[in-house]
C-alpha cells in the first residue's frame, strides 16, 4: 500500500453513504497561482482591497451570459436527491461535498446580494433564514478549499430533478476566483504551457520529435514493421490531437502506439501538430470561455497549416467533452474540413469504424492473460457522445473492447454509463497538493473495482481519458492494488492487433 | 363594504400583482441570459422531438428524480399529483363557465376531477408530511436545509389542512366565497365570508402567490429553461454561438 499522512478509507462490500461529519476537508487547498501566470491569462495577480465588489461585479456579469448559473442558482428546492450523489462526499464525509452543500457556498452569496429575499433579510442581520449570507473571507476560503473539491462529473446532474449541474456552479465559483485574482496554480500554469509550447506537460517541439522516432523504433523492435508517428506533416489528411501524457506517461503511451497502429493499417494519411500537441483544455476547468476559446484556437489553426481534411481526438474525457461539445462553437465552422466527418471525430469512433470495416487484423486471444473492465470516464459519459446514437459512448469502448478481448465484465451497474463515478481526479484536481481529495473521491471506483477482482477475477480496468489513466496509476495503490492494473482501451487494440508482415513466427514458436 | 371585504380584496389585488409580476421578470431574466455552450446532460436526444419528450418524462414523472431517491419522489410526485388536482377542482370557485375565454373541455374537466380533488387534498398533505420528515430525519437534507425550507413546508401543509378543515369539520359558505372571487375578478365586490378558516386559509394562500416568484417555487419555470435538459445533442453538426461570444471573434 502506497503511504499516506491521511487515512485512506477502508473498501468495503458496497457503496456506503457516510453520517455527515463536518469539515473533514476544510484544510484541503491547492497551491495559488504565482501573479505571473495570472496575469498571463488575463487575471490579475493578487487579491484587491476591494475583492468583495469585484466578486459580486463578476458575479453579476456571469449570470448575464450563462442561463444555467441564473436558472440554477433560482431552482434548487433543498430536496436533498443530490447529496449521495457525489464521490467526494461518499470519499470524505464531508457536507460540504454534497453537490447541493457545493453550491450553496456559492447560492447563499448569490441570494445575499442579488435576490430581494437575501437582500431583506441581510438588512434585518439573520440572512440564514433564507439560506443567504455576507460574503466574508471565511466565506470565500471555504471557495477556494470546496470548489476545488469538485471535479466537474456532472453525477449530480443526472440525478437532480431540475438537471442542476453543479459543474457549472464550480467553473463560475473559480472564474469568479480568477477574477480576484485567486487562481489555481495547477491550472493556471499549465494554460501558460500549452500557450508558451503548445501543450499542458511543457514538451518543447525537438522533445516531442525525439519521443515520436523512439516509440516507431519500439513499434519496430516488436513487430519489425515500421509504423510511422509522423509530426507536423503538411498535407496529411488526419490531424491527431492526443493529451500531451500520451507521449511519454504509462500506460498512455501505450494507447498512442495503439492509435498509430490503427492507421497504419487502414492505411491512413495521419500527422500529429506540435502547435495543438495537446488535446486537454484547461480552460473548461477554470470556467474561462475566453481560455478555453483560446487555447482551442492551436487546433483550429495546426488544422489550416497543415491542410488536413479530418481532426480526430485521442483517449481523453475533459478533452472529448470540449471537442465534441464546445470546438466547434469555440472555434468553427469547419467547413474547410472533409464534410463527410463529424468534427472533431474520436479514436474509437475511427478504430471502431476500421474494424467493422475488417481493415484491422485482431486476434483476441494475445490478451488472454488479461480479463478486462471498463471505466466510463465521466466527460464522456456525461457530457459528450460517440457514433451518431445517444449512448454511443458507452457501447462503441465497450464494442471495441469486446473485438480485441475475450474476457470482459462490466462493473455494477449503478457505477457505470451514465451513473459512472469520476476516477477522482478531473477537473483541474490532478496535482500532487489534492493528493488527499484524489485518493478519497475515488473510494465509490475503487469499491466496484475490488468487487469485480474479487468475484469475477477481473485482473485490468481500461480507461479512455488521460486523466483517469494518470489518477489511478497514482490511486490504485493507496487501496491495495496495482498501479498497472490500468490500461488504455487503445493498448489493447494494439496487443491484440497483427500488423501486416508482422513477424510473429519468434514469439509464437516457442 | 366591510373593511375585512376591502383588506382581503387589496391583498388579493397585491398578491397577484407580485406573482404575475415577480414571474415575468424572473422568466425574462431566464429567457436573456444565453446558454453559450451545449450542456445536455448525456446521453440526450439529438432531435427536438426528443428533447419535447425528455421534458415531459421530466414534468410529468419526475425521471431524474426517479432515478435518485424512490421515497423523494414518491413523497414529491404524491403532493404535486395531489397538488395538480386540488388546484383544478378549486378553479370553479375563480371562474364561470360562460366566460368566453374559458374552454369548454376545461370546465368539464374541472367538473369531472370534483370527486378527486376532495382526496387529493389528503394525497398532497401526506405527500408535504413525508418530504417533511425526510429534512428533518435524513442528516444529508436536514444539514441542507435552512429555516426558510421548513417554512416553506408548514406554510403549504397549513393551506392544505386548512382546507380540508372547511371540507369535513366547518364548512364555510362555498357561494358567498365564489361570489367573493368573481367579484373581484370582475371588479364588482362582493362581501366576504368571515369564518376564521376559511380567513386564515386564504391568507396564507395569499402570501404563497406572494413569496413564489422570490423563492425556490422558482423551480416551476426553471425547468423548462434548464440547459442540461432541454439541449439538443448536436453540437458537432451546429455551431450555437451566444451573442457576446459572437463579439471574441471580431
Ligand atoms: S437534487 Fe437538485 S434540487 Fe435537489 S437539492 Fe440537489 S441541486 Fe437542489
Ligand atoms: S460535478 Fe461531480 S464532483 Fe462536482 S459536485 Fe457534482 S458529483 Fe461532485
Amino acid at each position: 500500500m502506497a503511504k499516506a499522512n491521511f487515512e485512506v478509507p477502508e473498501l468495503k462490500d458496497f457503496i456506503e453513504i457516510p453520517v455527515v461529519t463536518p469539515d473533514t476537508m476544510s484544510h484541503s487547498k491547492p497551491y495559488m497561482a504565482k501573479p505571473e501566470f495570472q496575469i498571463e491569462l488575463g487575471f490579475p495577480g493578487e487579491l484587491p482591497e476591494d475583492w468583495k465588489d469585484q466578486a459580486l461585479d463578476a458575479m453579476g456579469d456571469l449570470l448575464g451570459k450563462y442561463r444555467s448559473l441564473q436558472v440554477y442558482l433560482d431552482s434548487c428546492v433543498k430536496c436533498g436527491a443530490c447529496t449521495d450523489k457525489c464521490h467526494y462526499y461518499i470519499g470524505t464525509k464531508d457536507p460540504k461535498n454534497m453537490p447541493v452543500a457545493r453550491q450553496d457556498l456559492l447560492r447563499k452569496v448569490y441570494r445575499r446580494y442579488f435576490t430581494f429575499a437575501g437582500k431583506f433579510f441581510g438588512k434585518l442581520g439573520i440572512p440564514e433564514v433564507v439560506g443567504a449570507a455576507d460574503f466574508t473571507k471565511d466565506v470565500l476560503d471555504d471557495w477556494y478549499s470546496y470548489f476545488h473539491q469538485c471535479s466537474q462529473c456532472r453525477r449530480c446532474s443526472v440525478f437532480c430533478p431540475y438537471g442542476i449541474d453543479t459543474a457549472e456552479i464550480s467553473m463560475a465559483a473559480r472564474e469568479i476566483m480568477d477574477r480576484i485574482g485567486i487562481g489555481q496554480k495547477y491550472c493556471n500554469e499549465i494554460l501558460g504551457k500549452v500557450y508558451k509550447i503548445g501543450n499542458n506537460l511543457g514538451l518543447p517541439e525537438r522533445a516531442l520529435a525525439d519521443t515520436l522516432e523512439g516509440l516507431e523504433e519500439d513499434i519496430e523492435d516488436e513487430t519489425g514493421v515500421k509504423v510511422r508517428l509522423p509530426l507536423d506533416e503538411k498535407g496529411a489528411d488526419i490531424l491527431l490531437v492526443t493529451p500531451s501524457a500520451d507521449f511519454f506517461a504509462e500506460p498512455h503511451v501505450d494507447g498512442l502506439m495503439g492509435y498509430a497502429k490503427v492507421f497504419h493499417e487502414a492505411g491512413a494519411s495521419w500527422t500529429l501538430s506540435s502547435k495543438a500537441s495537446e488535446a486537454g483544455n484547461f480552460g473548461m476547468f477554470i470556467g474561462s470561455y475566453e481560455n478555453m476559446r483560446r487555447a482551442s484556437m492551436r487546433i483550429r489553426e495546426a488544422a489550416l497549416e497543415l491542410g488536413v481534411k479530418r481532426i480526430i481526438f485521442g483517449e481523453c474525457g475533459h478533452a472529448w467533452r470540449v471537442a465534441y461539445s464546445f470546438l466547434n462553437t469555440l472555434v468553427g465552422p469547419f467547413d474547410f474540413l472533409d464534410p463527410k466527418y463529424p468534427v472533431p471525430q474520436h479514436i474509437l469512433e475511427y478504430t471502431w469504424n476500421e474494424m467493422k470495416k475488417g481493415t484491422l487484423n485482431i486476434d483476441k486471444s494475445l490478451n488472454d492473460d488479461m480479463v478486462l473492465t471498463f471505466h466510463d470516464s465521466c466527460n464522456v459519459a456525461r457530457a459528450s457522445r460517440m457514433g451518431d446514437k445517444p449512448g454511443g459512448q458507452f457501447e462503441i469502448p465497450r464494442n471495441v473492447i469486446k473485438a480485441v478481448c475475450n474476457n470482459f465484465v462490466d462493473m455494477d451497474p449503478s457505477t457505470t454509463r451514465e451513473k459512472t463515478f469520476c476516477c477522482g481526479g478531473g477537473g483541474g484536481l490532478l496535482t500532487d497538493d489534492l493528493m488527499e481529495i484524489r485518493v478519497k473521491g475515488a473510494l465509490p471506483r475503487m469499491t466496484a473495482l475490488h468487487n469485480v477482482i474479487k468475484d469475477n477475477g477481473v485482473t485490468h480496468m481500461a480507461a479512455i481519458c488521460a486523466i483517469c489513466k494518470s489518477q489511478f496509476t497514482k490511486v490504485l495503490p493507496y487501496y491495495g492494488m496495482g498501479m498497472d492494473q490500468i490500461v488504455s482501451v487503445h493498448q489493447l487494440v494494439s496487443s491484440a492487433m497483427i500488423l501486416t508482415g508482422q513477424n510473429t513466427d519468434d514469439d509464437e514458436d516457442e | 363594504m366591510s373593511f375585512l371585504t376591502v383588506t382581503y380584496a387589496l391583498i388579493f389585488y397585491a398578491a397577484t400583482a407580485l406573482l404575475i409580476g415577480g414571474l415575468a421578470w424572473r422568466i425574462t431574466l431566464f429567457a436573456k441570459a444565453p446558454a453559450p455552450l451545449k450542456i445536455p446532460t448525456t446521453p440526450a436526444p439529438t432531435t427536438q422531438t426528443g428533447v419535447v419528450l425528455r421534458m415531459f418524462r421530466e414534468v410529468v414523472f419526475f425521471e431524474s428524480l426517479f432515478k435518485s431517491t424512490k421515497w423523494t419522489w414518491l413523497f414529491g410526485w404524491m403532493f404535486h399529483i395531489g397538488l395538480l388536482l386540488v388546484l383544478l377542482r378549486h378553479s370553479r370557485y375563480f371562474i364561470n363557465p360562460d366566460w368566453f375565454w374559458v374552454p369548454h373541455i376545461f370546465w368539464e374537466l374541472v367538473e369531472l376531477v370534483q370527486p378527486f380533488g376532495i382526496y387529493a387534498g389528503f394525497v398532497m398533505v401526506a405527500g408535504l408530511a413525508g418530504l417533511w420528515s425526510r429534512r428533518i430525519l435524513v442528516d444529508r437534507v436536514r444539514y441542507i436545509s435552512a429555516l426558510s425550507d421548513h417554512l416553506m413546508l408548514l406554510l403549504i401543509i397549513l393551506i392544505g389542512l386548512s382546507g380540508l378543515t372547511m371540507k369535513f369539520i366547518a364548512h364555510t359558505d362555498i357561494i358567498s366565497v365564489k361570489a367573493f372571487f368573481i367579484g373581484l375578478i370582475t371588479f364588482n365586490w362582493q362581501a366576504i365570508p368571515t369564518d376564521f378558516i376559511f380567513l386564515l386559509h386564504i391568507s396564507l394562500v395569499a402570501t404563497l402567490m406572494a413569496i413564489f416568484p422570490y423563492s425556490k417555487l422558482l423551480h416551476a419555470p426553471g425547468i423548462f429553461f434548464s440547459p442540461t435538459r432541454n439541449q439538443v445533442d448536436n453540437p458537432r453538426e451546429r455551431r450555437h454561438l451566444s451573442e457576446w461570444a459572437k463579439r471574441l471573434e471580431q
